[in-house]
């Protein structure tokens, strides 16, 4: 069991690392094109917006907890 | 011909940059505990990661490109993501740089910690596998997902193999930690790529017409470039560097999570 966790744990850390959120953007991102581009929509926009929206927050809420302690 | 051209440079520079990391390892090892252990270590650890790129490269081959693309390029985006916001952090002066020399003194201090040497140090050659096993399944992943995005395991095996001639090379001629290798530039422009190529790939696989077609990666990458430094110049200008507050807010996240 512990094994299995540390393994889990490892593959955590190695994908989505310090930062889940991004991982989260980007797991409602990918799909969300899918729908579009299946529904006649050519959404190519879409991820490099959503690359843009996640960096910044991400790097931007890690800036601002570093200042606030 | 712009893809094929892109996955060796992006498949070298990623294995540059592990290569480098894994080597300040074994030349703290074999420095400090001996050479026998230390390259039986790294050449075990080699040849473990040779058989996940074997194994698991060709099997991608037979899965339908799409799908693949679709799985693939999210994995690529969200592990390139992840480099590119630690690159832009220690860009900023928000994250302490990658230094090669103070891990090479603080491994050699831990090796010393642990002793005396026996006739097989199994010390050595556990640091050693451990250490070029771990940097090395980063390169293994890279080089099967853009490989297996493009069909074309064997082109990023290249692009890896030739990395890890001139890592070792310069290795074995300097006898020391490649420090004045630019790392962290290097780790800016594989977060860079990773991030396009995870974008390209996730969009194709989505069934996403990327205008400009494959050009369109070229224009991918200059746009996160263009993002990444912005994002550095911004938090130059909001705040003076404030690298030990980052790391503990993040291990104080690490043991909350």
């Amino acid at each position: 069991m512990k094994f299995l966790s540390r393994f889990a744990r490892f593959w955590y850390d190695f994908i989505v690392g310090d930062d889940w959120r991004l991982a989260m953007g980007v797991v409602i991102a990918v799909p969300a094109a899918y729908v579009g581009a299946h529904g006649g929509v050519n959404v190519w926009w879409l991820l490099p917006l959503a690359v843009t929206m996640l960096l910044s927050l991400s790097v931007g809420l890690t800036a601002r907890k570093a200042r606030r302690h | 011909m712009t893809r094929e051209a892109l996955l060796v440079v992006a498949a070298f520079l990623a294995c540059a940059v592990e290569m480098v990391e894994a080597l300040t390892i074994v030349l703290a090892v074999g420095v400090t505990r001996g050479w026998r252990s230390a390259l039986i270590g790294t050449a075990t650890a080699l040849g473990g990661l040779t058989v996940v790129v074997a194994a698991l490269g060709p099997a991608l081959a037979y899965l339908p490109i799409d799908s693949l693309r679709l799985v693939v390029g999210t994995l690529l985006l969200v592990f390139g993501l992840q480099w590119l916001r630690k690159a832009i952090l220690r860009a900023s002066g928000l994250k302490a740089m990658h230094d090669e020399d103070s891990i090479y003194r603080d491994e050699v201090a831990a090796l010393r910690a642990a002793g005396r040497l026996p006739a097989h140090d199994w010390y050595a050659f556990t640091v050693a596998f451990k250490g070029v096993f771990l940097e090395g399944l980063e390169v293994a992943f890279i080089v099967v997902t853009f490989g297996g995005s493009q069909h074309n395991v064997g082109l990023a095996s290249i692009g890896a193999a030739a990395a890890l001639v001139v890592v070792l090379v310069a290795g074995s001629i300097v006898h020391a930690p490649l420090s004045r290798v630019p790392e962290n530039t290097l780790k800016f422009g594989v977060g860079v790529m990773l991030s396009a190529f995870g974008m390209f790939w996730a969009g194709e696989g989505a069934g996403v017409s990327w205008p400009g077609s494959d050009a369109s990666i070229l224009g991918l990458i200059a746009f996160v470039l263009v993002i990444a430094f912005a994002l550095v110049a911004v938090l130059k200008r909001d705040g003076s560097a404030q690298t030990t507050k980052v790391e503990a807010v993040e291990s104080v996240e690490a043991v909350g999570a």
